[in-house]
């Protein structure tokens, strides 16, 4: 099969107009020596038909969220997606349109943009927001090299220990090349401690941490902030949108900026990705800001209308110079994300946090098992295991249920803690079933 | 509205396109209309702080059009005495007003020696001509 | 063609200007249990301003951007370097299916055996696309492979004990090029180019030395031309002891017919949304995978995936880099462009023939009315200079771009590369028909006509869109970069 539109004489005319006698002849710029000399050895073509049932058949290898009670987040939540997302991604103008660069073209998708940015700045209290990053993780490095800018004479990031791991690690890949040094600050049962961040924080250029933090706990996010904020550094948060209807917006206690994933408001969880990170910041860093901005002008007859702007901040102007080398971004996830708060509105927001309030309460009270932490909690509790989690993960899947995630795969000493997660698409039987389960193989 | 083409006698320049109005061991700094004109009205100019010292032929602030930035060069060595706060909030007077209004910096030179590599304006307007 | 507008545009209010308090569509499930009390320092005080919107005002409200929004679904759109070829909508289906889309990044491999058996697979084309031997799928565009493969350079030389501080681009190179570099704490060099269009091999030899640690170079370049001399370019790096990067912005030319590998490249990053076919979503998503040679494999970003028996993903890597974003990588972009890549089989080289036959085409009926800089055949794409237009009639490469919206076409890439006056960079694709591409032709053509005859119609244009060109300083010097509510500036023209 193939999607190409040439017939036989559409070609010999074609290759008349250019005045060659074969395709072949097209490609004498290539030098012989570096040219394949044989079919590429690749598997066959296949129909529509076949591809289809090829691919369905991996698909049915993958135990999904709809096959077994899961209780799996840690980063990647199972909310639920509303159908009006279909509405934004089936279209055509939106799936199939690249970025903006000519706005008389492409004016819908910018408003939706300058739309998503404003959700983002309502969301998190802030400014100004870009048009996304590819994820939670790699934002964290596109602030921290806001931040290496912003600071320039600090050359030290401090990171939360119960920041998210892989948002850590991806800074730690990134931070040789800024020239920054990163130290973490480890937990104290299960939070982080203002006064550890102030120490860290004096000769730092930036202070993450994540709220609610990876271990499911709520930090003390006003006091972390101002500890990063009276040693000078910038105080950044790592949040997650669907609880911003609860918790209070970091803009309200003092941070310079605001990240997160954006996955769990209007992206399926997709095996990882493509999801889209977030980004906003004070007005103060409006030109350090990395990616593309949607901004609000007129055009020549004085009707409001919408651009790409502060462009010479990217990497097609400032190139060597520029705030980051991002390009292609995430816009038709975020407009996913768009359509997902909107449907929520102010109420759904706050319902939807409320609910996942309300059912990790319970769970923590219905599981059999001693709570990690003492810390409250919003839509994840950490619990201790009598045996290693990652084996009562398994024995509880042979049960259909999926009861979390084993945070030892990530926190030395943690083998026997295991994190279950609710959203809002779990019930309160679905968690006396995970209770049922965890008591059996717990045993 | 930006001004007509112009190169004042009395000014030294820059092969980057930035002039000097040398006032015994002061010396006022800015870009030349070439300069202007080539990146287009001005929406940013990021300028050095007072204080700071700048050094011949090394950037020394930024000016900015929608679609082009371009480091301003300093053509002299010295102190930053003053920075044009009128070019900081208002940079389209760079363009409108290019060798007066839309100046830049204000330094006390550090080597006033390094004048006499400045080209004058019969100098300049070839160089600018052969762009 | 007229200047008179082809059909009358609503007006598209925002979704805050939409909102009505106390609407709602999205009513999320309460279960019957009491709602426990937060922290007061931590809860929310002033609930965000979302949008409060019944379903059916909301699904008008998309419609009506989406109406806005030109793609490829809507017309041609031969936007130079960016690959805007047609998107297959069984992907959008393959993507969608509860199997790829329900399942959860942290479930145990044993549970994810048909998506970890679909990377691998997608590996396996892509290493013999590339020609090199091992292959990660986890960077998530082209920018972020480009800077994943300098902190594999980073990581080989410290490993060699070797310090090398320097990376060379071309000076037609794309501006993520020099981004990458810094952010990946290089120095930058730039290499020119000679009359041909060639990297300037003289100018080369005098800049690479003991202190480089590579090249990053598009081939095709973003001139749309193949460099002649890359054999000699490669012998030039590794005789210095450097690498070499090949930038696969350009890959859709030489599919099935040169090998990165065998051009002597030693790290490729590919753009899955360029090459093989993702909708290019008003911005994203893309996909980045990176391609290297065995020396260079133990750098390699982690988790990779591995198949040992069962599918699994490996972890245990000590000389990685590390990871350079989430999980293994977007899976949903990896479902896409595997369909792809399977529907075509090795008739891939094929696609990239066709890329290659429609774009010599359009250059060719374009040829005597534009200018042409580098004088060549062209590869998958070309470059033209609107200089003569320029000079003759006052008329620019924004000109003829806006001026194209009124034939229904999407403009192509204007003003680069750089090193090109007026540039209007053409890229077709191989999935357009004869007929896309000769109502572009005309379009050019009488464009040209145009500017003669009445230079201020182009000057106008765009004379059909739902809005005419943008006061684009004021957007810059007085952003505006989200809706302030009640204190939204009413701007008057």
């Amino acid at each position: 099969m193939s999607y190409l539109s040439l017939t036989d004489t559409d070609r010999q005319e074609m290759l008349a107009a250019i005045g060659v006698s074969s395709v072949e002849e097209l490609f004498e710029q290539v030098p012989p020596g570096v040219r394949l000399d044989r079919e590429l050895d690749v598997p066959p073509a296949l129909g529509e038909a076949e591809l289809a049932r090829h691919i369905e058949e991996l698909a049915a290898r993958n135990v999904h969220t709809g096959a077994e009670l899961s209780f799996l987040g840690a980063g990647i939540y199972d909310h639920y997606v509303p159908s009006v997302v279909d509405v934004v991604l089936s279209r055509g103008e939106f799936l199939t349109a690249y970025t903006p660069y000519q706005p008389e073209m492409s004016q819908g998708v910018l408003q939706a943009i300058f739309e998503y940015q404003t959700i983002i700045c309502e969301l998190t209290g802030m400014d100004v927001s870009n048009a996304s990053g590819y994820d939670g993780m790699t934002v964290a490095a596109d602030a921290c090299f806001v931040a290496k800018h912003a600071v320039p004479d600090r050359k030290k990031i401090v990171l939360a220990e119960t920041l998210n791991p892989q948002v850590r690690q991806v800074v730690k890949t990134y931070a040789p090349g800024f020239g920054l040094e990163v130290v973490e600050v480890p937990h104290t049962n299960g939070t982080t401690d203002p006064d550890r961040v102030a120490e860290q924080a004096r000769d730092a250029a930036a202070v993450l941490f994540q709220q609610p933090n990876f271990l499911g706990c709520l930090e003390p996010a006003p006091d972390l902030a101002e500890a990063a904020n009276e040693a000078g550094a910038l105080a950044i948060a790592h949040v997650d949108p669907m609880s911003l209807g609860v918790l209070e917006a970091p803009g309200a206690y003092g941070c310079a900026m605001a990240i997160g994933e954006g996955q769990s408001a209007g992206n399926w969880p997709s095996y990882g990705g493509p999801h889209y990170g977030f980004l906003a910041a004070r007005k103060d860093f409006i030109r350090r800001m990395p990616g593309r901005i949607v901004g609000e002008t007129l055009d020549m007859d004085g009707r409001r209308a919408f651009v790409l702007t502060l462009q010479t901040r990217e990497q097609h102007i400032r190139r060597e110079k520029a705030t980051s080398n991002i390009t292609t971004n995430q816009t038709l996830l975020a407009l996913a994300g768009l359509a997902t708060l909107s449907w929520l509105g102010p109420e759904g927001l706050r319902e939807v946090g409320e609910t996942c309030l309300t059912l990790s309460q319970y769970t923590r009270k219905q599981v059999a098992l001693e709570p990690a932490f003492d810390a409250s909690a919003l839509k994840e509790v950490a619990f201790r295991t009598p045996i290693p989690a990652r084996e009562v993960i398994r024995r509880a899947r042979e049960h259909g249920v999926h009861p979390g995630y084993a945070l030892g795969r990530d926190y030395e000493g943690m083998d026997d803690v295991l994190l279950v997660a609710v959203t809002e698409k779990r019930t309160k039987e679905d968690v006396d079933r995970l209770a049922e389960v965890l008591a059996e193989v717990c045993r | 509205m930006a001004a007509a083409e112009s190169y004042p006698d009395d000014l030294r320049y820059h092969r980057e396109h930035d002039w000097a109005r040398i006032e015994g061991d002061e010396a006022t700094l800015g870009i030349t209309w070439f300069a202007q004109d080539a990146l287009g009205e001005l929406v940013h100019y990021e300028a050095p702080e007072v204080g700071t010292t700048v050094t011949k032929d090394q950037p020394c602030g930024e000016v900015e059009s929608v679609k082009a930035v371009s480091d301003v060069v300093a053509p002299l060595s010295g102190e930053v005495l003053e920075v044009n706060a009128k070019a900081v909030d208002e940079p389209e007077i760079v363009n409108e007003d290019p060798y007066g209004d839309g100046w830049l910096i204000r330094i006390r030179m550090s080597d006033p020696a390094e004048v006499e590599a400045l080209m004058d304006v019969e100098a300049y307007k070839a160089h600018a001509a052969e762009q | 063609m007229s200047t008179e507008p082809g059909r009358a545009w609503s007006d598209a209010p925002l979704i805050f200007e939409r909102s009505r308090p106390g609407r709602r569509a999205g009513r999320p499930p309460r279960p019957d249990l009491p709602v426990p009390d937060l922290p007061s320092s931590l809860r929310r005080a002033h609930p965000p301003r979302l949008p409060e919107l019944s379903e059916p005002e909301l699904v008008r409200h998309f419609t009506a951007l989406a109406d806005r929004t030109f793609g490829i679904d809507t017309g041609f759109y031969p936007l130079g370097s960016c690959t805007m070829k047609h998107n297959p909508r069984v992907h959008e289906r393959l993507a969608g299916l509860p199997g790829f889309r329900d399942l959860h990044p942290y479930q145990e491999d044993e549970g994810a055996q048909g998506a970890l058996e679909l990377m691998w697979r997608l590996q396996e084309m892509l290493a013999e696309i590339a020609g090199l031997p091992a292959v990660t799928l986890q960077p998530a565009a082209g920018s972020q492979g480009e800077l994943t493969g300098l902190m594999l350079m980073r990581a080989y030389f410290a490993d060699r004990g070797e310090e090398r501080d320097t990376i060379i681009t071309a000076d037609t190179a794309h501006g993520t090029n020099p981004a990458s570099v810094t952010m990946a704490g290089y120095r930058l060099e730039k290499v020119g180019t000679d009359e041909r269009g060639n990297l300037d091999l003289d100018d080369l030899r005098g800049k690479v030395n003991e202190r480089t640690a590579g090249l990053m170079l598009t081939n095709p370049s973003t001139l749309g031309l193949f460099d002649e001399g890359i054999e000699e370019v490669a012998r030039i790096f590794h005789d210095a002891g450097a690498l070499l990067y090949y930038d696969g912005a350009n890959l859709n030319a030489v599919v099935g017919i040169s090998r990165p590998g065998d051009m002597g490249f030693d790290i490729v990053h590919y753009n899955l949304h360029k090459t093989f076919s993702q909708p290019h979503g008003g911005g994203g998503p893309g996909g980045g995978p990176v391609a290297v040679r065995d020396t260079i494999e133990p750098f390699l970003p982690v988790p990779r995936v591995v198949q040992d028996g069962d599918y699994r993903l490996d972890h245990d890597h000590p000389k990685s880099i590390g990871r350079v974003r989430g999980f293994a990588g977007p899976f949903g972009v990896f479902v896409r462009s595997y369909a792809f890549m399977r529907a075509y089989g090795p008739g891939l080289k094929e696609m990239s023939e066709v890329a290659v036959l429609n774009a010599n085409y359009v250059l060719a009926r374009l040829r005597d009315v534009y200018d042409l800089p580098y004088d060549r055949l062209c590869m998958h794409e070309f470059v033209l200079s609107a200089r003569g237009l320029k000079r003759e009639h006052g008329v620019t490469a924004l000109d003829i771009a806006k001026r194209l919206m009124d034939y229904g076409i999407h403009p192509p890439t204007i003003y680069f590369p750089l090193v090109v006056p007026e540039a209007l960079m053409i890229e077709p694709t191989e999935t357009e028909p004869k007929e896309r591409l000769d109502d572009f032709v005309d379009a050019m053509r009488r464009i040209a006509e145009e500017a003669a005859e009445s230079p201020e119609l182009l000057k106008e244009a765009p004379h059909g869109r739902p809005v005419r060109r943008l006061d684009e300083v004021r957007a810059a010097k007085q952003p505006i970069l989200r809706y302030l509510f009640d204190e939204h500036p009413a701007l008057v023209g």
